[in-house]
């Protein structure tokens, strides 16, 4: 379990990115339910928590792709796969998450940089 | 639905979404399925996506359309409730959306001289990708969107670029002067030579374009020239079937046109704006991606409702390396402040405002902010 944030610090309707590889983001929705997913839209480079959170959905901040908290899965393109999800817990007023075992759908420009990387 | 692109796929979408179960035909004059045309100026024509990834459609997606392809509609027949197609045939309609967008303008006398090229369908952008990889000079005329992303796209592939651009201010239209200059600036810090102010008379080659000649006489060499000013809607086919044509097919703020059961989407439809009190036809991805809901639910309702405000108009632009983004309408503002980042670094979150109020907001590289500005605008202006 990787700690986030602290629950008092995440306002409903906001995001928080956390910095690991790829990075994950937890978002609260206005409903105060909260949902953590692949921070990377899955077209091209954007941060998610960028976007605009709409009932339990976020809109890529770029090109308006949306993604469903609850389940990753994209509405149209041009996005075409979904983000994963990730488990939340929280403890004593402390946001946690819970990495999914699954691989990430990378944009193909971000897949080739970590490829890179690794070669 | 006539025109296989976005605006089309998407309405037909919208129609099976809404629950239409009832037969759908899709016409298209293009052979290609559905794809997505921004990438055609930017990854595609730079090579770092390939055509399959262009494709809109998700896999095993099945919307139970007839896909006609590869034929031109002609004509609108109101009487029958006809849509004529080139080769002959006629396809008896209940409901139709128009979505047979824009097409790009050339320059005329262009016509015959290889090397000379535009950017609007996959076998435009597979022609330049071509010849650009061969290298050279490459002049654009046409300080737009599409001319700068073609731009900067030649230039990261090496090619030494210009671009000449009629009005003093390149992108002055939709952004304002200020503005304009500020995000065309990005084409001297990235060694692009940017003329301005000056017309172009014509072009000089024999059999294959050798130089753009200007109005005041100058000419610049060129191997490859990329026409690049803009696009007029592809309504030709609808002349005289009763369907009102005005810079596109003219309708309201839920794309209903004067005739039962028509209404028009994309490109080639010049919708009534409420925010702006004006019709506007806007020719932007998002547009073509949204509005067709809206067309749909009125073309099943039988126009029995109530047009809603469409989100203000967004577009992007990617130049440069830079995330440029627009949403708004800069025209009615009085006013445009810099409300984040610098100018000089290229990242910038301006706002312009009318009588105090939000009407446009611009960002270069500040998505975040752009995207609370957005959602601002939506709320603010309505
Ligand atoms: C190179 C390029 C880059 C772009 N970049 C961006 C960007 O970065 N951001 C942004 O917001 N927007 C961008 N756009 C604009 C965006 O792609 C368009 O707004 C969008 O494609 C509009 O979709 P549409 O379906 O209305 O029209 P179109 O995509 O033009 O499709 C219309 C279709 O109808 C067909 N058709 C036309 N006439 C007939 C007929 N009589 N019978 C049958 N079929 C017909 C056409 O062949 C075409 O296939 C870009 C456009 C281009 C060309
Ligand atoms: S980067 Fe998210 S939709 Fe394009």
């Amino acid at each position: 379990m990787i700690p986030a944030c602290p629950l008092a610090d995440l306002p409903r309707g906001e995001a928080f990115r956390l910095e690991i590889d790829p990075p994950v983001s937890v978002f609260h929705t206005e409903d105060g339910e909260l949902f953590a997913i692949d921070d990377t839209c899955t077209h091209q480079d954007a941060s998610l928590a960028d976007g605009w959170v709409e009932g339990c959905w976020v809109e890529c901040p770029l090109h308006a792709s949306k993604f469903n908290l609850k389940t990753g899965a994209v509405d149209a393109p041009p996005a075409k796969r979904p983000v994963r999800t990730h488990e939340v817990l929280v403890e004593d007023g402390m946001i946690y998450v819970r990495l999914s075992a699954a691989t990430p759908n990378l944009p193909p420009c971000v897949a080739t940089k970590l490829a890179g990387v690794l070669a | 639905m006539v025109g296989a692109s976005l605006a089309g796929l998407s309405a037909a979408r919208s129609l099976r979404k809404q629950g239409y179960d009832g037969r759908l035909v899709v016409i298209g004059d293009e052979l290609h399925r559905p794809y997505d045309r921004p990438p055609l100026s930017k990854e595609f024509l730079a090579g770092t996506v390939d055509e399959a990834e262009l494709a809109l459609e998700v896999d095993g997606e099945d919307l139970q359309a007839e896909w006609l392809l590869g034929v031109r509609a002609t004509g609108l027949d109101r009487t029958d409730r006809a849509v004529r197609l080139a080769d002959g045939r006629e396809v008896r309609v209940d409901g139709l959306v128009i979505a047979t967008g824009a097409a790009a303008r050339t320059l005329p006398g262009s016509e015959g001289l290889s090397g000379v090229h535009v950017v609007r369908t996959l076998d435009d952008a597979r022609a330049l990708r071509a010849e650009l990889a061969q290298g050279g000079r490459l002049v654009v005329i046409g300080g737009g969107f599409i001319g700068a992303e073609v731009a900067s796209t030649a230039r990261v592939l090496g090619l030494d670029v210009a671009v000449v651009e009629a009005a003093r201010t390149p992108l002055a239209g939709p952004l304002g002067e200020s503005m304009g200059a500020m995000v065309s600036a990005l084409h001297a810090d990235h060694g692009v030579r940017l003329l301005c102010g000056v017309g172009v008379k014509g072009l000089s080659g024999e059999r294959r374009v050798d130089a753009v000649l200007l109005e005041d006489g100058r000419g610049i060499p060129a191997d490859i020239v990329v026409v690049g000013v803009g696009a007029r809607p592809c309504v030709e086919w609808l002349a005289g079937s009763g369907v009102e044509l005005d810079n596109g097919v003219k309708c309201g703020a839920d794309g209903r046109t004067g005739l039962a059961g028509v209404v028009a989407v994309g490109d080639c439809a010049n919708w009534y704006d409420p925010r702006a009190g004006a019709h506007r036809r806007v020719e932007h991805w998002t547009g073509a991606r949204e509005r067709p809901d809206a067309a749909v639910a009125t073309l099943l309702a039988g126009g029995a409702t109530e047009p809603g405000v469409p989100r203000p108009p967004y577009f992007w632009s990617d130049q440069y390396g830079v995330k440029i983004q627009f949403a708004g309408h800069a025209a009615g503002a009085d006013s445009v402040a810099v409300e984040e980042g610098s100018p000089d670094d290229r990242n910038v979150l301006a706002v312009y405002r009318r009588a105090g109020q939000p009407v446009a907001v611009l960002g270069m590289n500040q998505p975040r902010l752009f995207t609370r500005w957005r959602k601002e605008l939506g709320r603010t202006t309505s």
